[in-house]
């Protein structure tokens, strides 16, 4: 067990290098970003080549390339184009993330599996269409769409939450946001925990239970679910990311200045450090998730053993 | 029973759990303090400034806003009429339009106690000039003589300062350009022209991560990314003093956002109103909802370094596509008249005795699909019986506008989709595609004006490689007009040359005047004497607070 | 020999014959009293007998698809040989629920190919002066922002949405289970080289993804898009179907198969995919829905689908701004989109089932 997890975080290694390379060239392939600076106005030549030189953009990629890592071992980011430090940025913008990270899945995990236990003990009847109709609902409005009105009415019509986040972003601002990011996710939680537990209802092991006679809470717990969750684990750790990085529309929506935001600006900007230095930290948060993910696997079934 | 409990429980926490998760956060409204002595905060909305805010390192609105609160250089744009008005200039003298001396009002301080001298004015002129320092306004100093050897167009600069400029005594500096430019003088209430204290050049990162300038407002906090906190400075000299204990910027990523958190009372200011909302925004805001006019105009560019684009008779072609565009309709509907159909190519702002002279156009910017068709077919139709008109899809909704254009062309052709808009993923490679004359149809081109003269509407876009004229439109006869408006000492006479290079535009049609842009902005009821002026930035210093 | 020990109760018998009653024994159907006494329900006539234990041991075949008349559906496994896949489909024919999906599904392909069968006019054909106008005579949808009649546009949509939807979603599962489940089944280096590849994958944003890939190639055809979507979805579908093998090879039966000598290949196909497919159908049909709105949002970022491409995604991210004062113009691309998952969620179900063994 030891000795796969530390086979596992070596791993990091070359997947950290492999990935930042390759954000690093797709952000070059986006293209040159200094025209966008000078706003609708064409640039003057000599302006823009004094900014591509001092960011390094007139040499090759592979240099460019050294070149920021080298800076980045020495603990330098790198800075955004607005002049802020990169570090500085993420250090803003993580925790906030976090947190609504944290709320979105505590949320699908909550409500996710709760929904998917009881339609999949009741499959085929009201709980379950019902549950199977709230799916759709999810899955076919788009989270602009769903963040915008929940925004709207219980911010300005009903005005029980503020409809906007604070810069400090206190865990009970997020909830609402929360909630939004995790909708579509909560989908897929349902449906997998239903599809699990329906599956599972018939095993040996939930009769065996029956038969002796256990309390009906301790199997669904116990047993039923337990057995159920692999599937359910697997998507989480596969989200995880998705929630962190994807967030950017709901981040949007409730003034959110979070990792999706600084990400899209980033883009948008085409500024390889502030880019690549975000990706970079959400390739080692999937690394982690995915390893914890395959750990819970042996915890959860135990018959799933690591060398 | 034992199972009846637990489907109860399980429903309760579920229950619970939405309640508290959907719409059970802690109520958080209610305003900032203040009252109606002048002392209340205005909220206002804001974007992240996308440079440092160095006076001549900020081309774009959001960091223009603080600048304009902070600074006041030597003529000021009357929020009302946007007619340059003197402001620390004493006076500005020419006798030949080339050399001029100028004189600083006494008296004046900036915040942090330093006097500004005509010193502070032409060190941060020669600062904003120099190629090292990478200020994106440099240009704006391109007239003053010694420009090429501070900022030549390539290679280092032979020189640290501009030899057109000299210090003469404390209140006095002289300026000589390389060329006769009558309205020079007008030009000098943009931003880029402030004067600096010496804090900027000795403590550089101080100053920037906390500006220090000689406005009505000075800098409490700001914390990049997301607000910044600006006080009435109670020692500001000049007439203009805030009428408000002072004004929070904060920063919104979406103006949807801004919008909402105003309908709820946590803000007081959005000063962009989103396009989804002009629909009810007179029902949610009363009269609190302001719409006027902005030196801002909406133009659609033809390529025409693009043979298909500029061969002969094609000028029949492009007037045709002017006139089968439903600019009143397209406002109307799309926009909710917050943009007026264009008739010409400046903007009403400037007034009828600047240069606006509505329907100077003429009919090849009315509405007429008959006669456009006809147009069309008699310049040999669209090249290659399609066309695109391109735009950038991650700033500003064009995508809604682009679309109606190009079903008004489609409906007056009476053709399926012969007009289709594309989108270009980014800004950035919006503008690459445009200065490596990538485009290959027409492409939407905003401008907004630096300063309001009717030159800086025509010049940078049409004159023959002007910095703007993106199209590569080039006319012998529209630039002979222009060079001889500047040369006119006479301000009527140049603006009536002006207008005769204008009319040149109707004939050729190079880009199609699409519409004038307003500024739009809501306020809450706590405001009051809140306006935009002719940059469509909120005249802070005006407003009171209840 | 290969087929699998039998897990459940012997097929066919829908019957009762599970935990015995006692600590169970309660009032019949407490919570969900109303619906068990449905006439159509075959537990109505089995509850008494069963007691409360139904809901966790014996609610095979008592599901809606699995209609009275099902129970003797096909002979029992004794006397069958054929795989389980062939199994499989004898099963899924007589199914309702896989009929009326099939239906559904049918139809919507036929519009794809045909939408002037149901819709005569033009997807293009724009009068300003109507824009985001209600329902009216004729044009049943109403209007949508530049005046387009809603109906033409959300029947024309469906080819694109369609075929981005169901050939991202093929592409992606195929792709995702084939890795994964090779990963999840040998281990060792093959998968973590898989792994981390897919980890690489997972950490590129969708924004960056797409202005790099899909700026390049402006076609305007919804192949990019769809390639797209597959290079960005398979990771998830290969871990969760690697996840699912790992858990499988585990059973006893597989371990059965391998000690009696069956190689690889066939243990993988006979043995382990039948029992592991089942999260893959739920992720995939759950993501089909989601990819065809992440269509939209490609759209909205202007390097999705682009006009004269009609698909719902582009009506349904360019009705999203207008929520507040035309609703419908959301309303109907969202549920021609809804209508479209719940058939192939419908489907996926219906194959689960059919490839469950312990349903038989």
């Amino acid at each position: 067990m030891g000795r796969y997890v530390i086979r596992r975080l070596l791993q990091m290694i070359p997947v950290f290098i492999g990935s930042t390379f390759l954000i690093f060239f797709m952000v070059f392939a986006l293209g040159d970003p200094v025209a966008a600076l000078f706003g609708d106005r064409a640039p003057d030549p000599a302006t823009a080549a004094q900014i591509r030189k001092d960011l390094f953009l007139d040499e090759p990629l592979w240099k460019q390339y050294l070149h920021y890592m080298s800076l980045t071992f020495r603990g330098d980011f790198g800075t955004a184009f607005n002049g802020q430090q990169v570090t500085e940025l993420m250090a803003d913008a993580w925790p906030i993330t976090v947190r609504l990270t944290l709320v979105a899945i505590a949320f699908e995990i909550l409500i996710g599996i709760t929904l998917g236990v009881l339609s999949g003990l009741r499959r085929g009847r009201a709980v379950d269409t019902t549950v199977l109709v709230l799916t759709l609902v999810v899955i076919s409005i788009p989270t602009f769409v769903s963040g915008y009105v929940l925004q709207y009415l219980c911010g300005v019509k009903w005005n029980t939450v503020s409809p906007t986040v604070s810069p400090e972003a206190p865990l009970n601002e997020l909830l609402l946001p929360g909630v939004v990011v995790g909708l579509v996710s909560l989908a897929y939680v349902t449906r997998l925990t239903r599809t699990s537990v329906a599956e599972n209802v018939r095993a040996d092991y939930v009769r065996t239970a029956l038969a002796k006679g256990l309390p009906r809470r301790r199997i669904i717990t116990r047993h039923l679910l337990r057995n159920s969750l692999i599937p359910v684990v697997t998507f989480i750790g596969t989200d995880i990311g998705g929630l962190m990085g994807g967030a950017l529309v709901t981040e949007r929506i409730f003034n959110i200045h979070g990792v999706g935001y600084q990400l899209y600006q980033g883009v948008l900007r085409q500024n390889s450090p502030t880019v690549v230095g975000f990706v970079t930290i959400l390739v080692i948060v999937f690394l982690v998730a995915n390893l914890i993910v395959d750990l819970l696997y042996a915890v959860l079934d135990p018959r799933i053993r690591y060398a | 029973m034992r199972e009846v409990r637990c489907a109860k429980w399980v429903v309760c926490a579920l229950a619970v759990a939405v309640a508290a998760a959907g719409c059970g956060g802690g109520g958080d409204s209610g305003g900032g303090g203040g009252g109606g002595d002048g002392s209340g905060t205005v909220r206002s909305s804001w974007g992240d400034p996308q440079n440092p805010l160095e006076p001549a390192n900020t081309n774009e609105v959001q960091g223009g806003k603080v600048l304009d609160m902070v600074f006041r250089g030597l003529k000021r744009y009357d929020p009302k009429t946007g007619k340059a008005q003197d402001m620390l200039a004493q006076k500005i003298e020419t006798k030949d339009s080339q050399n001029y001396t100028v004189t600083i009002k006494k008296g004046w301080t900036f915040q942090n106690g330093e006097k500004v001298t005509a010193k502070s004015f032409v060190d941060a002129w020669n600062y904003g000039a120099l190629l090292d320092n990478k200020q994106k306004n440099a240009y704006f100093f391109e007239y003053i003589e010694g420009y090429d050897a501070v900022h030549p167009t390539s290679g280092k600069a032979t020189a640290k300062t501009l030899s057109g400029l000299q210090v003469k005594n404390d209140s006095t500096f002289t300026v000589r350009l390389t060329q006769k430019f009558s309205t020079w003088p007008e030009t000098l209430g943009y931003a880029a022209f402030a004067p600096l204290p010496r804090a900027f050049f000795d403590h550089h990162d101080a100053w920037v991560s906390k500006p220090i300038g000689n406005g009505p407002y000075m800098v409490g906090s700001y914390k990049k990314g997301s607000s910044m906190k600006l006080k009435k400075w109670e020692k500001y000299s000049g007439p203009d003093k805030a009428q408000n204990g002072g004004v929070e910027l904060r920063v919104y990523t979406d103006v949807g956002t801004a919008y909402t958190d105003l309908q709820a009372g946590n803000l007081d200011l959005a000063d962009d109103i989103p396009a989804a909302q002009l629909k009810n925004v007179k029902q949610d805001l009363g009269d609190r909802y302001i719409n006027q006019p902005a030196g801002i105009i909406q133009t659609l560019t033809f390529p025409m370094y693009d043979k298909r684009w500029n061969k002969e008779g094609m000028e029949k072609v492009r007037r045709g596509l002017s006139m089968a565009i439903d600019r009143k309709q397209i406002t109307e509907r799309i926009f909710e008249k917050t943009r007026t159909p264009a008739t010409d190519w400046t903007s009403p702002v400037l007034g009828d005795d600047g240069g606006y002279q509505a329907g100077l156009c003429g009919e090849a910017c009315s509405y007429d699909p008959p006669q456009a068709k006809k147009l069309i077919q008699e310049g040999g139709g669209l090249p290659g019986g399609k066309m695109t008109i391109t735009y950038n899809a991650d700033t500003g909704s064009h995508k809604d506008w682009v679309d109606a254009v190009c079903n008004s062309i489609n409906n007056a052709l009476d053709k399926e989709n012969a007009c289709v808009g594309t989108s270009i993923g980014t800004f950035a490679d919006y503008r690459n595609k445009i200065t490596d004359r990538q485009m290959k149809g027409p492409f939407r081109a905003g401008w907004q004006m630096d300063y309001p003269l009717i030159q800086n509407f025509l010049q940078p876009m049409f004159y023959t490689n002007a910095s703007s004229n993106d199209g590569e439109y080039s006319s012998k006869k529209f630039d002979d007009l222009v060079d001889q408006a500047n040369a006119e000492s006479d301000t009527g006479k140049a603006i009536a040359d002006f207008r005769r290079a204008e009319k040149v535009l109707a004939d050729d049609m190079p880009g199609i005047p699409l519409w004038y842009q307003n500024g739009s902005a809501g306020y809450s009821d706590r405001l009051s004497d809140v306006r935009l002026n002719a940059f469509s930035v909120p005249v802070y210093n005006q407003i009171k607070v209840n | 020999m290969p087929e699998p020990p039998p897990q459940g109760p012997p097929p066919g018998s829908a019957g009762p014959p599970q935990g015995p009653p006692g600590p169970f024994q309660g009032p019949p159907h407490g919570p969900t009293g109303p619906a068990q006494g449905s006439p159509h329900d075959p537990n109505a006539a089995i509850a008494p007998t069963g007691g409360p234990a139904f809901d966790l041991a014996s609610s095979e075949a008592q599901t809606l698809e699995h209609g009275p008349g099902q129970e003797p559906a096909g002979p029992g496994p004794e006397v069958r040989v054929g795989s389980l896949w062939s199994d499989a489909w004898r099963d899924l024919r007589r199914n309702p629920v896989f009929i009326i999906s099939a239906l559904l599904i049918l139809f919507l392909i036929v519009i794809s190919i045909w939408p002037s069968l149901i819709a005569s006019g033009s997807p293009y054909k724009a009068d300003l002066a109507k824009a985001q106008g209600g329902a009216e005579p004729g044009h049943p949808f109403g209007y949508d922002v530049q005046g387009r009649d809603l109906y033409t546009r959300v029947v024309y949509g469906a080819r694109a949405s369609i075929v981005v939807g169901v050939c991202a979603t093929a592409g992606a599962a195929l792709l995702g289970s084939l890795l994964g489940g090779l990963a999840g089944f040998f281990g060792g280096w093959g998968d973590a080289v898989l792994s981390r590849i897919a980890d690489i994958f997972f950490g590129i944003p969708i924004v960056l993804g797409g202005l790099v890939f899909l700026s390049v190639i402006t076609s305007g055809s919804v192949w990019p898009v769809v390639g797209f979507i597959v290079l960005l979805g398979w990771p998830q579908i290969s871990r969760i179907a690697r996840g699912s093998v790992v858990t499988v090879k585990q059973n006893d039966y597989v371990q059965a198969a391998r000690a009696l000598g069956a190689g690889s290949g066939r243990l993988l196909l006979r043995h382990i995919a039948p029992n592991a497919i089942a999260p893959v159908i739920v992720v995939a049909t759950i993501a089909l829905g989601t990819y065809i709105a992440l269509e939209a949002t490609l759209s909205y970022l202007g390097v999705g689908l682009k006009p004269p491409t009609v698909s719902w995604g582009i009506d349904i991210s360019a009705a999203s701004t207008h929520i507040r004062n035309a609703p419908h113009m959301l309303l109907w691309p969202a549920g021609a989109l809804s209508l479209t998952v719940l058939a192939f969620i419908m489907l996926g179900d219906a194959v689960r089932d059919a490839l469950d063994p312990k349903l038989r």
